[in-house]
């Protein structure tokens, strides 16, 4: 691949958050490394596709990435031009060449609004189209590539399916011309007959406009599907990056393993033959993350050395790239799975009763 | 005899100045014992109304209207009154939601959460409860059970807590278990392991499951029988490989062609139903999902189509199914209970 052909390219990216507590003064006690040094680069037309379990950084990284939450240290180049250090006028006439759809269409759409200012709305800010006659032209191409009908311009989103707010915020984003879309669990919120139209959908658009996308999911199918190149995340890092049928076919690292055995097929032969790996344990706080190889609590194939204390870094290995140290060994088979069991993960807040008692909200609690 | 027979069951929401809602319009299906049986459909389609109406959970408002029968071990349940009702549930039926918080006490530890269902309904006490309870957090993969019993809900991280409602539901050893996504809220891997405890749970115990899921890998990897409900009714019923390979209704269809498959190539194209389930003909005109359906006919609007019981056991609600290939018999299929 030559340079060119490289439109983001990301570079030992950080997002870390204050962990803030006190009670007339906020005091520092920690930091979430919510991005903890990743590094990326997405092809121009090509999908990247992240995937990893609630909580382990995708959106951060996608939302630091366009400059939308300030990156603590690293880089992100688009199209060539840095990002970190531009100055704020000239990143807000880059924006438009890179924007975001979100996972829930109904509170990322102000309800106020109907359809034709929310797609006038972004025109108007950065100055596209000549006239509103111009403006009228784009957004009716826009509706056409959505598959909306005209009609829809003077509706509000509530009076909208599911999946037809969907359409509306693609539209949004669309109408401007981007190069770039970051979606951002755009199918999670939707019925599966609706999830293939909008899947399709972006296919689609990939296809006839040459757009680049980097497609954020927890859902492991609906990645590898849309994706050419997927990167798995696991506690704020990339852990394995591999093209997408690769990824399937042969996962090398021990949590991608994992998270493909867990992933169900709706197939019963398929089901019934296959190998899974249960992960014990639940995942780790990324406050508080396990030190050297971050999956070494909830390793099957961890070892006594280097796992615990020394941090792997993605290698390349074929056409993948992989942070384990032993990726070979294992994929060989001379390393065996072992039995782990489990540990203790608390959620955020510790204390030893609730300060604010609710009611139960379904009926039947408390059986 | 089916364990629990589900027949005809309606459930209608009706407001004062608004237009009655059918959640549940006609749903009928049985469980067998020691049988794992699907309840798969999309959103609003009445899954969860159908659980609720079961075991006699329904917000009880007015203009709530319930019809049909829901018969469990010889007894109609819809006919019971509250006190009947509740020692059936917990002792004999339990069950398990999306969301373990809201169906926890926030304010009770979890141990004393345990021993009061064993006190309750298998008259155990203090110590012998206790050590029970233990056990059945352990049993349930909870580790360190014996600390953890003094802890509260909000101490545990989502996939404990739905171990922790999942051993308050099999303390009574109850004949039926029925659970509403489960495992819709965790993630893939934490939801992994909860199928895998729930499988055991059931093929060690004898329980039956109705297992309420929109996820048809759930589905193929765990249930027998499988229903398949589209706006309230269900329209196709079948063992899981007969579905799976041959669906016969147009919807069963179209879901099937809508899921990605995490074992299909790059750029293979979905094939999504067209509309939404907005689209939706109230069944007594028709067919209900005449308005998307590709294999619409004529006769499918008018009336609602009957339900065609098949050669090989499965039925489905449909005039103009799906064909099956060649008119080959399909192949016996034999699948372990
Ligand atoms: N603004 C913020 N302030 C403090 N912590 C944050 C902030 N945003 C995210 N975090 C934390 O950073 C971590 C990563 O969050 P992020 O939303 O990126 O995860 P994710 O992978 O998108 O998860 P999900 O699948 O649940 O959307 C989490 O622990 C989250 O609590
Ligand atoms: N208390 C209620 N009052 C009025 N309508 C209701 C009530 N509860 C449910 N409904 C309606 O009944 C229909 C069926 O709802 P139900 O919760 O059973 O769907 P579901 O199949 O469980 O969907 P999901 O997959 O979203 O959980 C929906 O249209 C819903 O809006
Ligand atoms: S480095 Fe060690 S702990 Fe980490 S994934 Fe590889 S084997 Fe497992
Ligand atoms: S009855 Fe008619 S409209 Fe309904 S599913 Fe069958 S073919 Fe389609
Ligand atoms: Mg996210
Ligand atoms: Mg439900």
């Amino acid at each position: 691949m030559s340079e060119n052909d490289i439109l983001v390219e990301v570079r030992d990216l950080k997002v870390h958050f204050p962990i803030k507590r006190g009670v007339l003064f906020d005091r520092v006690v920690g930091q979430v490394k919510a991005v903890d040094g990743v590094d990326l680069s997405i092809a121009r037309g090509k999908t990247y596709g992240l995937v990893g379990e609630s909580g382990c950084g995708k959106s951060t990284l996608g939302r630091a990435l366009l400059q939308l939450t300030p990156p603590t240290a690293g880089e992100v180049s688009f199209d060539g031009v840095e990002l970190t250090t531009l100055p704020s006028g000239k990143l807000r006439s880059m924006r438009r060449r890179m924007q975001m759809i979100f996972q829930d269409p109904m509170s990322s759409l102000d309800p106020r609004q109907n359809v034709e200012s929310i797609l006038t709305e972004g025109l108007q800010t950065h100055g596209i189209g000549t006239d509103r006659t111009d403006r009228r032209r784009i957004i009716g191409e826009t509706l056409d590539a959505v598959g909306l009908p005209r009609w829809a311009l003077s509706r509000y989103p509530h009076e909208f399916s599911g999946g037809q707010r969907q359409r509306i915020g693609i539209a949004r984003a669309l109408v401007l011309g981007p190069e770039l879309i970051v979606a951002d669990e755009p199918v999670s919120a939707l019925d599966v007959s609706i999830q293939a139209q909008v899947v399709n959908l972006l296919d689609e658009l990939q296809d006839n406009l040459g757009l680049t996308y980097l497609v954020i999911a927890h859902d492991l199918a609906v990645v590898r599907h849309i994706s050419d190149t997927v990167g798995v995340m696991y506690l704020g890092a990339l852990v394995e990056e591999a093209p997408s049928d690769r990824l399937y076919t042969e996962p090398l690292h021990p949590y991608t393993r994992a998270l493909m055995s867990a992933v169900p097929v709706p197939d019963p032969d398929v089901e019934d033959r296959r190998e899974r790996i249960l992960l014990a344990g639940d995942l780790p706080s990324p406050a508080n993350p396990p030190s050297g190889c971050r999956f070494h609590t909830r390793c099957p194939w961890a070892q006594p050395t280097r796992c615990a204390d020394e941090r792997p870094v993605l290698r390349e290995i074929g056409s993948s790239r992989v942070a384990c140290h032993f990726a070979e060994q294992i994929a060989s088979g001379e390393l065996r799975p072992h039995q782990v069991s489990a540990q203790i993960v608390r959620p955020e807040d510790e204390g030893d009763a609730p300060g604010v008692v609710s009611a139960p909200t379904e009926p039947g609690s408390y059986v | 005899m089916a364990l629990l027979e589900v027949e005809d069951l309606s459930v209608t929401f009706a407001r004062r100045g608004q237009r009655a809602v059918h959640a549940v319009d006609g749903v009928s299906f049985s469980v067998d014992a020691g049988e794992v049986v699907g309840l798969v459909g999309e959103s609003g389609c009445g899954k969860s109304v159908t659980s609720l109406a079961i075991m006699g959970l329904l917000p009880k408002q007015p203009g709530l209207r319930v019809g049909g029968k829901a018969v469990f071990d010889g007894t109609d349940l819809l006919q019971l009154d509250d006190r009947s009702r509740r020692d059936i549930r917990g002792r004999d039926i339990a069950m398990i939601f999306q969301d373990p918080l809201s169906s926890l006490n926030p304010v009770i530890p979890i141990g004393l959460q345990v021993t009061e269902v064993l006190t309750r309904h298998r008259g155990m006490k203090g110590e012998t409860a206790a050590k029970e309870a233990a056990a059945l957090l352990d049993r349930v993969g909870i580790p360190d059970p014996k600390r953890r019993l003094k802890e509260y809900p909000h101490q545990l991280s989502g996939g404990m807590r739905q171990r922790a409602l999942i051993a308050m539901a099999v303390a009574c050893q109850p004949r039926l278990l029925i659970a509403d996504e489960p495992t819709t809220a965790l993630d893939v891997t934490i939801q992994a392991q909860i199928l895998e405890l729930l499988k055991e749970l059931v093929r060690d115990s004898g329980t039956a499951l109705l297992m309420i899921t929109h996820d048809l890998g759930v589905v193929a990897g765990m249930c027998d029988t499988v229903n398949v409900l589209y706006g309230g009714r269900v329209v196709e019923t079948a063992r899981r490989r007969p579905l799976f390979r041959q669906p016969r209704h147009p919807y069963t269809v179209g879901l099937l062609g809508s899921v990605p498959r995490l074992d299909a190539g790059r750029g293979e194209k979905l094939n999504p139903i067209p509309g939404s389930v907005r689209d939706l003909l109230p069944w007594p005109e028709g067919c209900a999902f005449a308005p998307r359906c590709a294999r619409r006919t004529d006769e499918c609007v008018g009336e609602p189509p009957e339900l065609v019981h098949a050669h090989d056991g499965r039925s489905y609600r449909c005039v103009n199914p799906e064909p099956v290939p060649g008119l080959v018999p399909a192949p016996r299929e034999e699948e372990s209970a």
